[in-house]
């Protein structure tokens, strides 16, 4: 399982002609950094990783908030039509992301948003997943507890932000560990919405490094392990979170 | 609520859902119908959308480059869905018994899952690499010379398989471990008594058991590879000659490589219905073993 990744960093720090050795060598005679050094000064690899850490810690923000203040409506909240409008949000689940991509893309170039931040950023702030984690999170609180609060003067504004929210912090790591994963690594939404290159992620940033040195693949490597060195390290930092996020993702039918 | 007039409660429920209702309409129940809409029209995005009814569909119906984009994701299913499911099940059967270095393993064969797919494509297209790969030295050992993975059209789609499964093995491991732990040990102890073996315990009590989740996951499995792209797009591009050309690079390229929206639109309703019916079946049968 490791070797891909074993190879991978052991490409990464060949030089060219050490690559193209047969049989290939596991570790390099000359080991050196030197492309890392080439791939981020001749190639904005590090702009790539600018752009992917502001996507991705904007979308989790945004989608934290925004999904737990509608899944506080939903879970906490009386109206009309309450109960009809979430199934018309679960039955949105099922749809492939490709069914809607396509009036997403011509959304965006309406809005003149092709090639800025707002088009890799608004469009995944709205999670219907993450709505729903969060609502069957909040309706496993006690009712009691806010009821305690209201008592006591507290406005649907604070017992959301002191009683509710403090509450579900499991619930809101996980989703938001699995939004950022999601969002660093997505590659289909970035290849539609951004030409200029200055607004690239990193997985976009990749294939465009691989159009431009397609055989220098000690570079290639360099690249890669740079884009995979941050997610790495918050895997690391919260497996638990991680694995959570994924098996919910799973069960969210 | 306790002590709130109506006005003030209205207030709240639009402070607390608007936003959100706001972007679930505009950039997910909008774009779903225009989708639809869109399928029955032959816009390009340049010249004034016109009306076409079904033609897009009866013209796809007769399409042989879709049809056979349908067949290679069937084939990428049918390769890749029985190796995920064997290893991801034979990695958690290992992983759920107190093996040394346990949560050491776990954490190895969860990576490649949290690896972007651009990551792990370009690593395994390196690993295929025909002259200096990895693969070929390896296989170079039992007299298995020169293959060339990625141009080769009967290779290409074996080579995104491989890639896949290896990908996607800790998932459908973390899923099994969750089926697993839900298993009572009270059968294994009952199965001691009796003097079952390993294999007879595995075949007699975990393999049935576990059955609810081997659907689930099979589903969930299903689902994701029906919409398989990323890897196709970096190692092949669809190619050698279309040889990988699944559904959803089929798509691609008809919307934003030839702009034929309305008709890359039908495509993805296809895709759709697809998946819907794969869904129903999902929920007609886990209403069955729920009873």
């Amino acid at each position: 399982m490791l070797l891909p990744f074993l190879w991978m960093i052991s490409t990464s720090l060949k030089n060219q002609g050490a690559t193209m050795v047969f049989p290939p060598q596991f570790i390099p005679d000359h080991a050196t950094f030197q492309n890392y050094k080439d791939v981020t000064e001749a190639f904005p690899m590090l702009h790539f990783l600018g752009n992917s850490l502001l996507v991705a810690v904007l979308t989790t923000l945004g989608q934290l908030l925004l999904c737990s203040m509608a899944a506080y409506a939903f879970a906490r909240m009386q109206f009309w039509g309450r109960d009809k409008l979430f199934l018309l949000y679960l039955a949105t689940m099922m749809v492939p992301a490709q069914v809607t991509m396509i009036p997403q893309f011509i959304l965006m170039k309406n809005f003149g948003w092709l090639d800025t931040y707002q088009a890799l950023i608004v469009p995944g702030l709205f999670s219907v997943f993450g709505t729903f984690l969060l609502r069957q999170a909040f309706l496993s609180i006690p009712k009691e507890l806010e009821e305690a609060a209201f008592m006591d003067g507290a406005n649907h504004f604070s017992i959301f932000w002191r009683v509710i929210m403090p509450l579900s912090k499991p619930t809101l790591a996980t989703l938001g560990i699995f939004s950022f994963m999601q969002s660093w690594n997505n590659y289909l939404w970035p290849l539609i919405v951004i030409n200029d290159k200055s607004f690239a992620t990193l997985p976009l940033g990749l294939s465009l490094l691989q159009g431009r040195w397609e055989t220098n693949w000690n570079m290639m490597m360099a690249g890669v392990v740079i884009s995979v060195l941050p997610i790495l390290a918050v895997y690391l930092f919260a497996q638990k979170y991680f694995i959570q996020g994924m098996t919910m993702s799973g069960m969210k039918e | 609520m306790v002590g709130m007039t109506k006005k003030k409660t209205a207030f709240w429920i639009a402070v607390f859902l608007l936003p959100n209702l706001i972007g679930f309409l505009t950039f997910i129940v909008f774009p779903l119908l225009s989708s639809l809409a869109i399928s029955f029209t032959n816009w390009d995005l340049i010249s004034t959308m016109e009306f076409v009814g079904i033609d897009n569909y009866k013209q796809l119906m007769a399409d042989k480059e879709f049809w056979a984009a349908f067949a290679h994701t069937i084939t990428f299913i049918i390769g890749y869905l029985p190796l995920v499911m064997i290893f991801g099940l034979a990695c958690a059967l290992l992983l759920n018994r107190k093996v040394k270095l346990r949560a050491f393993f776990r954490a190895a064969y969860f990576l490649p899952v949290v690896t972007s797919w651009v990551a792990v494509s370009l690593v395994w297209k390196w690993l295929f690499n025909p002259s200096y790969g990895l693969i070929n030295y390896f296989l170079s050992f039992v007299g298995i010379e020169g293959l060339n993975w990625l141009q080769d059209e009967s290779l290409a789609m074996p080579a995104i398989i491989i890639t896949s499964v290896w990908k996607d093995i800790g998932f459908v491991m973390v899923l099994f471990l969750g089926g697993l732990q839900n298993i009572s040990t009270s059968y294994y102890e009952a199965a001691d008594i009796d003097g079952a073996n390993s294999w007879k315990k595995f075949w007699n009590i975990t393999l049935p058991l576990l059955t609810p989740t081997t659907f689930f996951v099979t589903i969930i499995s299903l689902i994701n590879s029906f919409q398989v792209f990323d890897q196709v797009m970096i190692m092949t591009e669809g190619g050698p000659g279309g040889a990988t050309n699944v559904l959803v690079q089929n798509i691609y390229n008809h919307a934003f490589r030839y702009f034929e929206m309305g008709y890359a639109s039908a495509m993805s309703w296809i895709l759709f219905i697809v998946i819907f019916v794969i869904t129903l079946i999902q929920m007609k049968m886990q209403k069955r073993w729920a009873d």
